[in-house]
């Protein structure tokens, strides 16, 4: 028989922590802080509109681009919220979660051989994607020193005359990295200058705790022309398996995306759609609460692993701690398996986020209090151990 | 919102939480917190810490009853004097007054259906301005000050996810 597989398909590597994951799945009283989901309920409002709109029997597909009720909304909350202006008609696409709106911009955007800027540490998405669109991705590996941000130096080393494509990833997951305007303006000034498009991953636009909203590079001066902007209704709204997400970008780009979305996918499911109409309209309220919980948590992890002795650069985005554990002397991935192994809590080894994550953790704080307080003691237990 | 409000939205849940814990969260120092929750307990802001209990758990028995009251409001005093009548029986739990078809809500707390009954037909019923009550037996309680007592709280997330 012919062999079945496409070499691009083959070629792309799996998780590095596949073992790890598979060790932790099948282990009992497991106290985890891996997740990269949120832990709250979906607003019951939004819950509800889902089963209201089920009743009623819409159930059907919507046009390719989404319901235009909730374009409209989406457009309306990112002025609201982030100063943003778009066209809900031209410049708006809903798409299945974050994810997918990720895969359709490499796709429209890039050909053959185009490089894409992928900070590291970061989602695992961006480089298969990239890939599979036959793009090459160029790794910018992010430091500790500069609070996982990006630097304007980093940028300008990395840039070649095949980059088309510059990914930000912020907030970020891993290491809970923000942008701020400032960082952002030395940015977009290159971008500008070297003719280059950025995909802006802001799932967790939502989530910041520096006490100022968040910043879309998408606002600034000559930028939203080579932005496109993806987020979603996971982070925020606590949907994560309602798999709904958004791009808003220049139409050109747009129109490209909604045609390969329309073949691959038609639209984003309907029922989630019509719940994150309701999401947008009456939740601002639950979406702050949420954010004011896990700031609370953030601080109370902060202050945990200041009294470990425990060295971690002070995260203001998304719900991640990225603690740093070379003082141990051991990879992410032995460090996450003993941790698993004899106190059964489990964490993200920091490689598994691109090999610059090397010697750090992903701790996850969406979790309630009395989760994490489990966790830490024993988290605490573990190295003070390792330090005898 | 500011540190008062912010320090009562916790303890409105969570009246037990350690103060130096407490301070932690909200980013502040343990002398503030406990400063400001002395303060408010002095303002009678903060009334009292109380604990809430799913008592159908247990095999102590109690009857819970909403009871509507409509009174006739006294000149110079309006609805106070009757309520303080009302509230001052330990057994009542609240007292309301409400817009409405009626005036006052009663929660009442007795041990058997028979101790309610008897509570409102000799002592609520016989006040002079009491013109008529309708009481409503509780069944069961759902959620209670903002808790669902009958709700499940594992965790449905797999375990490790990017």
């Amino acid at each position: 028989m012919r062999n079945p597989i496409a070499e691009k398909a083959r070629v792309i590597r799996p998780s590095g922590i596949r073992k790890f994951f598979d060790i932790v799945s099948e282990m009992d009283d497991v106290v985890s802080l891996g997740v990269g989901e949120p832990d709250f309920d979906t607003p019951w409002a939004v819950r509800d509109e889902g089963i209201y709109t089920l009743e009623r029997g819409k159930t059907f597909y919507t046009s390719n681009a989404g319901l235009k009720e909730l374009r409209e909304e989406i457009c309306k909350y990112l002025k609201r919220r982030f100063e943003l202006e778009y066209d809900p008609i031209h410049e708006t696409l809903v798409t299945v979660g974050g994810s997918e709106a990720i895969d359709l911009a490499f796709r429209a955007m890039l050909n053959p051989g185009d490089e894409v800027l992928i900070p590291e540490p970061c989602y695992v998405s961006y480089v298969p994607c990239a890939e599979l669109a036959d793009g090459v991705p160029v790794i910018i590996n992010l430091k500790e020193e500069n609070q996982f941000r990006l630097t304007k130096q980093e940028l300008l080393d990395a840039i070649t005359d095949k980059t088309k494509i510059l990914v930000l990833p912020f907030p970020n997951n891993p290491t809970g990295a923000v942008m701020e305007r400032k960082d952002l303006e030395e940015i977009a000034q290159v971008v500008r200058e070297k003719d280059i498009f950025v995909v802006s991953d802001e799932i967790y636009a939502e989530l910041t705790f520096t006490g100022e909203n968040h910043v879309s590079i998408a606002s600034l001066p000559g930028m939203k022309e080579r932005t496109i902007l993806i987020s979603g209704f996971s982070k925020s709204h606590a949907m994560t398996g309602w798999r709904l997400g958004y791009c808003c970008g220049p139409a050109e780009i747009i129109h490209e995306m909604t045609k390969i979305h329309q073949f691959a996918i038609m639209c984003a499911p309907t029922n989630s759609q019509y719940a994150a109409v309701t999401a947008l309209r009456d939740c601002d309220g639950e979406v702050a609460k949420m954010r004011e919980a896990y700031n609370q948590r953030r601080r109370y992890l902060m202050h945990a692993f200041k009294e470990m002795g425990l060295p971690c650069f002070e995260p203001f985005g998304a719900f991640y701690v990225f603690p740093c554990i070379k003082e141990f002397g051991m990879t992410s991935e032995e460090f996450a398996s003993r941790l698993l192994e004899e106190e059964r809590v489990a964490v993200v080894p920091g490689d598994a986020f691109g090999a610059c994550g090397e010697g750090y953790v992903r701790i996850s704080y969406a979790y309630s209090l009395e989760a994490l307080k489990r966790a830490l003691d024993r988290l605490g237990d573990f190295v003070g151990r390792l330090r005898r | 919102m500011n540190m008062r409000e912010q320090i009562l939205t916790f303890l409105e849940k969570n009246s037990k939480i350690d103060l130096k814990e407490l301070a932690i969260l909200l980013g502040s120092s343990e002398e503030v917190i406990a400063n400001e929750v002395q303060k408010m307990e002095e303002e009678h802001i903060i009334c009292g810490y109380h604990t809430l209990i799913d008592w159908d758990k247990t095999s102590v028995d109690k009857t819970t009853a909403l009871i509507e009251v409509r009174v006739t409001p006294q000149r110079g005093q309006g609805f106070d004097n009757i309520a303080e009548r009302i509230y001052n029986y330990p057994e009542v739990q609240s007292v309301y007054l409400i817009s409405g078809a009626y005036d006052l809500l009663v929660i009442l707390e007795g041990k058997t259906l028979k101790e309610v009954a008897s509570f409102v037909s000799d002592k609520l019923s016989t006040l002079d301005t009491v013109i008529s009550t309708a009481t409503h037996f509780i069944l069961k309680k759902y959620k209670d000050d903002g808790i669902i007592f009958t709700k499940k709280t594992e965790d449905e997330r797999m375990l490790v996810t990017l």
